[in-house]
């Protein structure tokens, strides 16, 4: 048993962190069996990976920060739109598309980052709600460019590589995405585990304090949020892309309000939350849906219910506690009290 | 800890659960609908419509049977749809997609349909571009121009020379506004204003006194059916505005049967155009009203009349096709198809493979102290006006 | 002008009064206990719900269902509480929102299957149609009620918590927590009954509002969001707040759908932003 206390060496303590475990190889070989054991299953299983994309963005920002957004799919939404603009105006290359659709959607998100970064607890959860909810009126409005309520119409991609062709079928779908969020998430593990990723985990613990610890607060929070702004941008980028239609729906409170049920379903603040409840969440609304297109919610809110009941703090936060690991500091999901606590 | 364990092993019981399989079944189609969420009625009274077709003329067609595979897009979303149509092509190999209540989700699966050519009958969605995007779409529903447009030509012809017009701010409402605005100035009216309202609009009040203060000769109003008909009717009604005097002008969601209980007796004397209504005057429909009501309840609405002509093409297509379902062989016998309707005599247009059709324009009024649309005037063989403009 | 700007002001006001009483509830009970329930409308549209199967199947006048919704809704609060939330007060905010929002979509699908998914028709008794003349402003009638019944609702509430011994604990419980229970009072049993009280406002709310927003089973998601945003704006645990807050939303909602249409929507959301912004604790809320 570890005594309490600051570590010896932070920075071994960092290294130690980023060494990869047995379980988390498993996982990323087991994304790979859609496509020997489930090959009819390809568009879904892009939707999935789209979804863990979008939600491990909202777990940087929520997990790790302790920023509650209720409106994040502004930003997915906005890049979404971008990419479809860039295919529709002719240039239907991917990767290109892709970055440049993250790269507006993280100014869009620096630019929020000014605002988030004045209010806090419940006022921040309505703020963020707000404007997502204009972001999504602001783009109805917008029908000459958007397209309205009809969506955005001639979006087409040229092939991958100039090889793989975007088709009925999915492979190339499934296989963009799964690919994008591989990289994603390494990129993600990274900063989690730096010095920048400890001063995010001290803002979400106390945010008050982190100031008087030197560290530059409002900066981190601007780039926190820029960052995780362009990661959603990416995953909506990638919706938009493989399956050649963007519409309002993207940028719906209905769609933010959808993610942080998965985050939270899967376990924020531990990485791999957000992957393990999209692939819960969506799986179980395919399964529900087609055994009863007219209630399934139903059975969908008892899943929840149940889960919440069963395992507080998310699958992943149960499946800890399940293996009798301790939680070692700084990896607990946010615990404390963050609305109107005195 | 056994709390945890239960609640991961039903998790891990919902997900690997099989769905059960379907019978073997020569001909598949799939039905793509937004059967849950704030939709889901249309849902239900359109594929209401296609079990009554199916229970009456049998589930063989040319020796061979029927299966039909539902899956739920929640509401708006190309993306679900999309990904639903593709499925339901390469996992459940249909022959025929069906449904289709919602624009986005038909623009989405309009692609599949091409790509996999596959016949897609659109049951409901109404906007012109739809059977555009994919050779093998035929539609059984109606368009917002053809509705509109009409209307617009048939008040000026009937004395109306101004109009205001409000409708809500979203793809089918600036196309009706576009539609009535069009033929009512081309025919010689002028629009006097206009406002927009935002969709999820819940009080109507500002709008109406808005409009109130112009005090116009007529108002022409869209709104999506639910709840809005009825609010906006009784904004109206509270202010003042009294339909013997202000000709009040709309598309039929208006008037439909929920709103007009809603409203009372203030919606007297509303004009709306519509393509269908249960109290329609044929031995047809009377049966057919007659036949819904003891299935399900409830009265027909556009909802029923689209899938009940929907499933009827997909029937007689198949019939004539001699049994071969792929794309290009239906595709060929659905252009130039005619029959008789409940609502009246339709046929598909071979250019456009859209619906023609007979536009009704009723009023609102009071019959054996029931309130309900009263047919009164009609316009026969209307093709879809924005694709008949763009043919050479 | 300035008489359609009255009776802008009043159309505004009477909205605003129906926002409120659907929000009261949410409000004492998220001050109270810092429990995030998001199935609060659910409760409102249930209260929705029995007033149209009373009306409609039973024959009920409408005004004697009113009492009937608030009592289903509170005893439906009451079972839920005792049944599921009691076991979330320790909980995190994430989880909490995980219940409410499984509950919220449980009784959307049973009020789907239950009622159907159409919009439920609703005549209003005629005395209550209508509109009546004064001063040269056309008032409607339903919203003079409705502005009564608020009225009211909001008097009585004041006066419960202010003069009797349980308000008062109530108060101590919003400001201090720690405190209250080192005095004695039980917390726990004081949230419940609040709870259900807040939640048979609701089902009032939701049963008063079948006639000017109409009801069917996205009613619990659709609304929500106001609701959320008069009880950020207003400030937690504030009635006096949520009041301000409903009055200034509903009026400016209203004000600006008035003279300048082409905003619709986005005025709502601006000034909730602002307002947040300048007064992050809500109007009348505790600062932090």
């Amino acid at each position: 048993m570890r005594e309490a206390g600051p570590p010896e060496d932070p920075r071994r303590e960092l290294w130690a962190r980023q060494r990869w475990r047995g379980l988390e190889g498993a996982f990323w070989l087991a994304t790979l069996a859609p496509f020997v054991l489930f090959p009819a299953h390809l568009q879904l299983a892009s939707q999935v990976a789209i979804a863990g994309l979008f939600a491990l963005s909202l777990d940087l920002l929520l997990g790790y920060s302790g920023i509650v957004s209720l409106g994040h799919a502004a930003f997915f939404g906005i890049g979404a739109y971008t990419a479809g603009l860039i295919a529709k105006g002719g240039w239907g290359e991917p990767v290109s598309g892709l970055l440049a659709a993250a790269a507006v959607a993280g100014v869009a998100g620096y630019a929020a980052s000014f605002i988030f970064s004045r209010v806090r607890h419940l006022a921040l959860i309505m703020v963020t709600l707000g404007l997502g909810l204009l972001v999504h009126e602001a783009a109805n409005k917008a029908h000459w460019l958007t397209g309205g309520a009809d969506g955005l119409q001639g979006v087409r991609m040229w092939p991958l590589a100039g090889r793989f062709k975007f088709d009925l079928y999915g492979y190339t779908a499934y296989g963009y995405s799964l690919a994008v969020l591989v990289v994603a998430f390494l990129v993600v593990r990274r900063v989690v585990n730096s010095p920048f990723g400890l001063a995010l985990r001290g803002i979400r613990e106390n945010a008050v304090r982190m100031p008087a610890l030197g560290a530059p607060t409002r900066s981190h929070v601007r780039t926190v949020c820029a960052f995780s702004a362009a990661l959603a941008g990416l995953a909506g980028a990638l919706l938009a892309q493989t399956t050649e239609t963007v519409s309002l729906a993207t940028l719906e409170f209905q769609r933010s309000a959808e993610i942080l049920v998965i985050l939270i379903l899967g376990g924020a603040g531990r990485l791999y939350g957000g992957l393990v409840g999209a692939v819960i969440f969506l799986v179980a609304r395919d399964r529900f849906s087609g055994l009863n297109p007219q209630y399934w919610y139903f059975w969908m809110g008892a899943l929840l219910i149940l889960i919440v009941m069963a395992v507080p703090g998310g699958i992943l936060g149960g499946l800890a506690r399940l293996a009798g690991s301790r939680r070692r500091p700084g990896a607990r999901g946010p615990t404390a009290s963050r609305v109107g606590s005195s | 800890m056994r709390r945890i364990l239960i609640g991961l092993g039903s998790l891990a019981a919902v997900l690997l659960a099989v769905v059960p399989g379907g019978a073997q079944a020569p001909i598949k189609i799939g039905l793509i609908m937004p059967y849950s969420g704030q939709f889901a009625d249309t849902a239900a009274q359109m594929d209401a419509a296609i079990k009554l077709y199916v229970q009456q003329n049998g589930d063989t067609v040319a020796g061979r049977k029927l299966e039909f595979i539902r899956r739920d897009t929640g509401g708006v979303a190309p993306d679900i749809a999309k990904r639903l149509a593709q499925e339901l092509v390469v996992r459940d190999q249909v022959d025929i997609l069906g449904g289709f209540i919602l624009t986005p989700n038909a623009l989405a699966a309009a692609d599949v349909s091409a790509e996999a050519k596959k016949l897609m009958v659109v049951m409901n969605a109404a906007t012109s571009i739809i059977t555009t995007k994919s050779p093998y779409i035929v539609r059984t529903s109606v368009t917002t121009p053809q509705l509109n447009e009409v209307l617009g030509a048939w008040a000026f012809r009937n004395g109306v020379r101004k109009a205001y017009t409000m409708v809500s701010d979203y793809g089918p409402g600036i196309d009706a506004e576009g539609a009535f605005q069009r033929a009512f100035k081309d025919a010689g009216g002028e629009i006097t204003g206009s406002v927009r309202f935002p969709v999820a609009n819940p009080d109507f009040s500002a709008f109406v006194q808005r409009a109130k203060d112009l005090n116009p000769e007529a108002i022409y109003i869209f709104v999506p059916g639910g709840v809005q008909p009825a609010a906006i009717g009784k904004a109206l009604i509270e202010r003042g505005i009294d339909p013997k005097k202000t000709r009040i002008l709309g598309q039929g969601e208006f008037t439909e049967e929920e709103a007009l209980r809603s409203m009372g007796d203030g919606a007297l004397g509303i004009i709306t155009a519509f393509h269908y209504d249960y109290n329609h005057d044929s031995a047809m429909n009377r049966s057919f009203v007659k036949a819904f009501h003891d299935a399900t309840g409830r009265d027909p609405n556009i909802f029923s009349i689209g899938g009940w002509d929907g499933i009827h093409l997909i029937y007689e297509t198949i019939k004539k096709a001699g049994g071969k379902t792929d794309g290009d062989a239906l595709i060929a016998v659905a252009k130039g198809m005619r029959w008789e309707s409940p609502r009246g005599p339709v046929s598909i247009d071979p250019e456009t493979r859209d619906i023609v059709q007979t536009v009704y324009i009723r009023r609102v009024e009071k019959v054996g102290g029931q309130i309900r649309n009263v047919e009164f005037d009609k316009v026969e063989n209307v093709k879809d006006p924005v694709k008949a403009r763009m043919q050479p | 002008m300035l008489v359609p700007l009255l009776g802008v002001l009043f159309d505004g006001f009477a909205y605003g009064m129906l926002l409120f009483l659907l929000s009261i509830g949410l409000a004492v009970t998220l001050g109270m206990m810092n429990f995030v329930n998001l199935a609060h409308l659910s409760f409102a549209m249930l209260g929705g719900y029995v007033t149209i199967t009373l009306t409609q199947k039973l024959g009920w006048p409408f005004l004697a269902t009113l009492p009937a919704a608030f009592l289903a809704a509170a005893a439906a609060a009451v079972v839920l509480e005792r049944l599921l939330y009691r076991r979330l007060y320790r909980a995190s905010e994430l989880d909490q929102c995980l219940l409410t929002i499984g509950l919220v979509f449980m009784s959307v699908a049973t009020a789907a299957y239950v009622f159907g998914t159409s919009q439920q028709p609703f005549e209003t008794p005629p005395y209550l149609r209508g509109a009546v003349a004064v001063l040269g402003l056309r008032l409607g009638i339903y919203r003079v009620f409705l502005i009564g019944a608020a009225l009211g609702i909001t008097l009585a509430l004041i006066l419960g918590l202010e003069y009797t011994r349980f308000g008062t604990q109530v108060r101590a419980a919003v400001d201090n927590q720690r405190m209250a229970r080192g005095l004695g009072i039980d917390v726990e049993r004081r949230f419940a009954i609040t709870f259900a009280i807040g939640s048979g406002l609701a089902g009032l709310g939701g049963a008063l509002a079948i006639e000017m927003v109409g009801l069917d089973p996205a009613f619990a998601l659709t609304y929500l969001v106001y609701v959320l945003i008069v009880v950020a704006v207003g400030g937690l645990g504030s009635i006096g707040g949520s009041f301000i807050a409903a009055t200034l939303l509903g009026v400016s909602d209203v004000a600006g759908k008035y003279y300048v249409p082409e905003l619709g929507a986005f005025l709502i959301y601006l000034v909730m932003i602002g307002l947040l912004m300048w007064r992050p604790s809500g109007l009348l809320g505790r600062r932090q």
